[in-house]
């Protein structure tokens, strides 16, 4: 995360060596990406990393489908191969229908659909994603993200994902490198970055997000064994999953993942958590 | 007056001295070379002439109808075709759209590599667009008399006089179509490990068709419109009809020529403009001024 001229976009191409690093180096699962030949760094880029952009970078000269078999096709995958693993990702992503539609016949929400289904169908454990949001209208930004963080649930790939919105950072994130002039201002969970901001920088965004949204409640319950309460809210639920039960209850237990209790909170407990970093 | 500072002379009779050893020595070696591109010239001419006028017709208007699929072009391409025929230029014209046709052939298969290749090297590019410059500035006269010493006056000379003048535009126009590609398509294609030729056949070319193919509509406009000037030389043709009737002082036969060039600049115009159009739909493409 980072503001523009931050240089995110350019240290995500750094990954798949779109830009050739002055400096450093990039080390995937164990290989220096730097010093893969042209030839090898080709087959990296067609295994190993796929890639989804801002801008869609769709191919406009052919259909959505022949678009998300575009990766397996330079892989040299045969036609009805591709086009059937093409269609299974089309579907994945909710476009079927779509699949012989030209792209630019598309809404912004829809071409993105398309690039991220491109990217899912190289087959890569690494996916990288620059803005892949930005350029999409709030409400389908919003349907974007609820979409990737559940493709995640069951795909479990690496996510490099570029963005300039500090919400969209907490939203999907698991871990979090603020980036400001080209260099790492703080790494961590999303609520380490809230309640703990690094510097002065930091601390700006912070004091602009929603908190609630970026607390988890396990990170503020007090833990043991109290009694059973009323009513419970699983262990990864934010601070603004629980604040509307504390009309009606007193405390809220947290359930790990079995559902058993683990702790419980309060409501005095999370007006702290939201409290401490508010502007004064 | 400009003082004169050396004696030019000497330098000029080494020029036409040199010029006559090369057509002397060199001649048939030169007329050899350029024997397939008289085969091409010739097969496109016996086929043109020896098919009927109406299957011509019914062609290129087909032809029209799939280029544009409405009906205002066919019938502007037939009533073209029509008057060529009424006004008994049939086989003239027959014979200088074969000369266009084949100056355009070879154009496209020379033009597009020079164009592919400019756009991939600014060095190239420097290198090849002053020759451009002077192919497009020189005067035609200029290099035809060396032509025509070289190869002896005929089709030969006036081909290749036709070639040299009408395919700079499509140089440039391959050239700039693949250079104004969407550079972020190219890198997304980049990001999946392509190789160049993946991405120039798979994605610059489509990109850049219809830039590459205004170019082939500017190629067959200026290869047409060299025709008066090739048929001094011996290409016949609805040129030679215009330079008879300049000879003769007959206005009539003048114009009546002069207009049948201007119905087949019309029909190979709108037909290829309409495909270019079509290539534009087909990607989404639109003017940057617009």
């Amino acid at each position: 995360m980072g503001l523009s001229g931050s240089g995110k976009s350019t240290l995500i191409r750094h990954v798949n060596r779109l830009i050739e690093p002055t400096a450093g180096e990039i080390v995937v699962e164990g290989n220096s990406v730097l010093a893969l030949s042209l030839d090898e760094l080709r087959k990296y880029r067609r295994t190993k990393v796929a890639m989804v952009f801002q801008k869609f970078g769709l191919l406009p000269h052919r259909s959505v489908i022949d678009n998300v078999a575009y990766g397996p096709e330079v892989r040299g995958v045969g036609h009805e191969e591709r086009l059937e693993k093409a269609a299974k990702w089309i579907a994945t992503v909710g476009l079927s229908g779509y699949e012989n539609s030209r792209t630019r016949q598309l809404s912004g929400g829809q071409q993105q659909r398309v690039g991220l289904a491109r990217a899912l169908a190289m087959d890569t454990d690494i996916i990288l994603m620059d803005e892949a949001f930005s350029a999409l209208d709030p409400l389908i930004r919003s349907g974007m993200q609820d979409q990737l963080i559940e493709l995640q649930q069951t795909l479990n790939k690496t996510i490099l994902f570029i963005t300039h919105d500090f919400d969209e950072a907490l939203k999907i994130g698991n871990r979090i490198a603020v980036l400001k002039d080209g260099a790492v201002q703080q790494v961590g969970k999303p609520e380490e970055i809230v309640l703990k901001p690094a510097n002065a920088h930091i601390e700006e965004f912070v004091r602009e997000v929603n908190k609630a949204r970026a607390i988890h409640v396990r990170s503020i319950m007090e833990r043991g064994d109290v009694e059973l309460c009323e009513y419970s809210v699983p262990m990864n639920a934010r601070c603004e999953d629980v604040l509307p039960l504390f009309a009606e209850h007193e405390w809220v237990g947290v359930l790990d993942d079995d559902g058993r209790q683990i702790g419980r909170v309060t409501a005095k407990q999370v007006i702290r958590a939201l409290a401490r970093h508010s502007p004064t | 007056m400009f003082p004169q500072l050396i004696d030019t002379k000497p330098l000029r009779r080494a020029i036409d001295d040199g010029l006559n050893w090369v057509v002397r020595n060199w001649g048939d070696g030169f007329e050899a070379a350029a024997y397939p591109l008289l085969m091409l010239l010739k097969a496109i001419e016996d086929l043109l002439i020896s098919t009927p006028w109406w299957l011509i017709v019914a062609i290129l208007t087909g032809i029209a109808r799939l280029a544009s699929r409405s009906w205002k072009l066919p019938v502007i391409v037939l009533f073209s075709l029509l008057f060529l025929g009424v006004m008994e230029l049939w086989k003239d014209a027959m014979t200088t759209m074969a000369l266009m046709l084949a100056a355009t052939i070879t154009a496209i298969v020379v033009s597009i590599p020079v164009g592919v290749s400019m756009s991939r090297s600014a060095r190239v590019r420097q290198l090849i667009t002053p020759v451009l410059d002077l192919m497009q500035t020189l005067p035609s006269f200029v290099y035809l008399i060396p032509t025509v010493m070289i190869f002896g006056p005929g089709k030969i000379p006036a081909l290749i006089a036709t070639i040299v003048y009408a395919a700079p535009p499509l140089v440039r126009l391959t050239d700039l179509g693949l250079r104004s590609v969407d550079p972020a398509v190219m890198e997304a294609s980049r990001a999946f490990g392509t190789n160049p030729t993946q991405r120039l056949f798979g994605v610059q070319i489509p990109l850049a068709l219809p830039t590459i193919s205004a170019g082939i509509n500017q190629t067959t406009m200026m290869a047409l419109s060299m025709v008066v000037i090739a048929s001094m030389i011996g290409a016949g043709g609805l040129g030679y009809q215009v330079l008879q009737g300049i000879g003769r002082l007959e206005v009539s036969r003048g114009l009546f020529a002069g207009l049948g060039i201007v119905a087949l600049a019309i029909v190979f115009d709108r037909i290829t403009q309409s495909f270019g159009k079509q290539l534009q739909g087909r990607i989404g493409w639109r003017r940057p001024d617009k």
